[in-house]
């Protein structure tokens, strides 16, 4: 830069085109990863009868979307995610959180214990969910670890992986919520430790009950995570998945515990696949429904955590 | 209530795994803060001055030693049940909460009949308020406001459940210069005002001179010498505090004593009755020189800093191994191109200290 007026001349022709220059390469990425993929399958969501092999429709219209909408699979499968997603979502929000303040309040032990608390962040998900089936499994050999605990308490054994609706969408519940809880551990923990200590000494000598430090200190200088980790985990939970092909399989509509992605991914490639114009429908709602809800979630939360 | 500390000794565990010796932060500091007065812990960084202070509002435990608010014993009180305010040095006030929340906070966590009416307690955080003169912006967040502004506010958050001592930890360190004198001032009409028994931690001498009833010069955790400021500065009780109290600093030069004759170099230059013939350390006071031609103390001629009122003559002397500030009246016929400086002692600026004790030698 020669001279100062370069520098503060917003606008200026010289700097604007640099200024692109800088921005071109994660521009190119993101417009051919993200953005034509994106207007790709809108485009499909809307042309009727796609074929991807020789690349005709029969015409253009919403009637992707009024056979998705009508077909009971994708509303079993919204009814799944939306029930995944307003359980999995706070509890496990709240119980990290819980982790993290029983973490942050212990001396001895606690790079052990974070360390243990992480590590399913670094397992295998489907390895997870292969011991999740193997602990709440009911064959004819063995009713399977839990089944073996609630019978001790007088309860008969209930088939989890392959019985009622409730007691498999309570594994699936189960399982979302081990695999992200360590990952909410280690961003809660580490935003505990970083409020700094000074607030908590003045509260001592003001006499705070532990009760008000909590909700009036600690809260509010943590609540930028906790929105943080409530908006990705609402995301993630919309998009799961492979978390039910772990515990059950591929064949998720069989199982009455399809998700939306899974419908996508059943319409591109399963048994009843090759219909690439049903799958981009779902794929374009679910985008609104994730859209929508984050949006809600950015105002709601701008709202209630304004520092300044 | 006055604060009395008795044998307050403070030591920590080593943090260094390797080096397992302790730190002793306090050594045996023993103390009494009259009731209503303003009393500045002073010493430069480490001597255990904050450590002291936490101490005192019981955030910290110490080792062995008593500290008694009046009558009271409150070194097993926990901090919350002393009535201390403290004012941090980085104010600690709660982003999240305006400048009224945050003044009010203290007396929200009182329970039962100590509890005030809402009313009460807006009337108090108003009233604390317009003590710190930031009435004006009671419904501004701390990120909004100066340095200065925010020292305010935490002062009227430890003013406003009315404490038995306030106590405050370097207040003015975060403020510039400006900002720093008009607020030492400020604190000193606050405390009188509100008659409260004020401590108050820092390593500007200047600062605690400046404002406080008396001062209490603190290094490596023991303490060295208390009493009114200007009592201090005229009369230390050892080199160290001789040279940590006033700007431009002490002077110090190697010397000798023979025959009750006080020698800098080769120059006898003062009289010193009833001192036996020993090495010393000579410290003369910027102000202790008297600019005379046939003075007794010569020192060769480096510049003058012109101050308008007063002028300040740089000169240096083979006997001290730093440049010398003499500080005398701008009437003084001193010339800067001359070589040489001729000076008279005044006896009263001049302080003798034992070359290996540091202590003060009187004459």
């Amino acid at each position: 830069m020669s001279s100062g007026k370069q520098l503060s001349g917003v606008g200026h022709t010289a700097t604007t085109i640099r200024g692109w220059l800088y921005l071109l390469p994660a521009l190119l990425f993101l417009a051919a990863f993200m953005i034509y993929p994106l207007i790709d399958v809108l485009i499909y969501s809307i042309e009727e009868g796609y074929n991807s092999a020789s690349q005709t429709s029969f015409g253009i219209g919403l009637y992707n979307y009024r056979y998705v909408l009508r077909d009971p699979y994708f509303l079993k499968a919204v009814k799944n995610t939306f029930i995944l997603v307003i359980i999995t979502v706070p509890i496990s929000t709240g119980l990290s959180l819980l982790v993290a303040l029983g973490l942050n309040s212990i001396k001895k032990l606690k790079n052990m214990f974070q360390t243990i608390f992480f590590l399913p962040y670094v397992t295998n998900t489907l390895a997870v969910g292969l011991v999740f089936m193997i602990l709440f499994r009911k064959t004819e050999y063995s009713d399977g670890l839990v089944n073996m605990i609630l019978s001790l308490f007088g309860m008969t054994p209930i088939d989890f992986i392959d019985g009622p609706y409730w007691a498999k969408m309570m594994v699936l519940c189960i399982y979302v919520i081990w695999i992200v809880m360590p990952f909410k551990i280690l961003i809660l923990t580490s935003a505990l430790a970083s409020v700094p200590d000074v607030y908590y000494q003045a509260a001592k000598i003001d006499g705070t009950p532990s009760w008000r430090v909590f909700t009036k200190i600690t809260l509010p200088m943590i609540a930028p995570m906790i929105v943080y980790l409530i908006i990705t985990g609402f995301i993630g939970a919309f998009k799961a998945y492979s978390d039910a092909v772990a515990i059950f399989g591929v064949n998720l509509n069989v199982a009455d515990m399809n998700t939306i992605v899974g419908y996508v991914y059943d319409m591109l490639y399963g048994d009843g696949g090759g219909y690439p114009s049903y799958a981009s429908a779902a794929a374009i709602i679910l985008f609104v429904i994730v859209l929508t809800i984050t949006v809600i979630n950015l105002v709601v939360s701008s709202q209630a955590t304004d520092i300044t | 209530m006055e604060v009395k500390m008795e044998k307050i000794t403070k030591i920590f565990p080593s943090r260094d795994k390797k080096d397992k010796a302790e730190v002793v932060a306090v050594n045996d500091f023993s103390f009494e803060v009259p009731d209503g007065s303003l009393v500045c812990l002073l010493g430069p960084s480490g001597c255990g001055k904050s450590t002291l202070l936490y101490m005192i509002c019981g955030l910290e435990t110490p080792t062995s030693g008593r500290i008694n608010f009046g009558e009271q014993d409150v070194t097993d009180l926990p901090a919350e049940k002393r009535g201390v305010g403290l004012v941090f040095q980085n104010y600690a006030l709660y982003p999240h909460l305006t400048v009224r929340q945050n003044i009010k906070f203290p007396l929200e966590n009182l329970k039962g009949e100590e509890r005030p009416t809402k009313e009460e307690m807006d009337k108090r955080a108003l009233e604390a308020a317009k003590l710190v003169q930031i009435d004006g912006l009671m419904d501004r967040k701390p990120g909004q406001m100066s340095g200065g502004q925010q020292q305010r506010v935490a002062i009227a958050r430890a003013l406003v459940k009315m404490p038995k001592v306030l106590l405050m930890d370097e207040p003015l360190s975060n403020l510039d210069a400006r900002l720093r004198l008009q607020t030492r001032e400020e604190i000193r009409r606050i405390q009188r005002e509100t008659g409260i028994t004020t401590i108050f931690v820092t390593h500007d001498q200047e600062e605690a001179m400046s404002i406080s009833d008396m001062i209490v010069v603190m290094k490596d955790g023991v303490l060295h010498q208390t009493g009114k400021p200007q009592e201090v500065y005229d009369n230390p009780v050892n080199l160290f505090v001789a040279k940590f109290l006033g700007t431009p600093a002490i002077n110090v030069f190697e010397g000798k004593v023979k025959n009750e004759n006080l020698y800098i170099g080769e120059e006898a230059v003062l009289e010193v009755k009833g001192v036996e013939d020993k090495d010393v350390w000579v410290g003369i006071r910027p102000e202790g020189f008297d600019p005379d031609e046939n003075g007794r103390f010569t020192c060769k001629m480096q510049g003058i800093d012109v101050m308008g009122r007063d002028i300040s003559v740089v000169c240096r002397n083979m006997a001290s191994k730093e440049v010398i500030r003499a500080i005398v009246s701008a009437e003084n016929d001193v010339k800067a191109s001359s070589m040489e400086v001729k000076f008279n002692i005044k006896p009263h600026k001049t302080f003798l200290f034992d070359k290996t004790t540091e202590e003060r030698i009187r004459f």
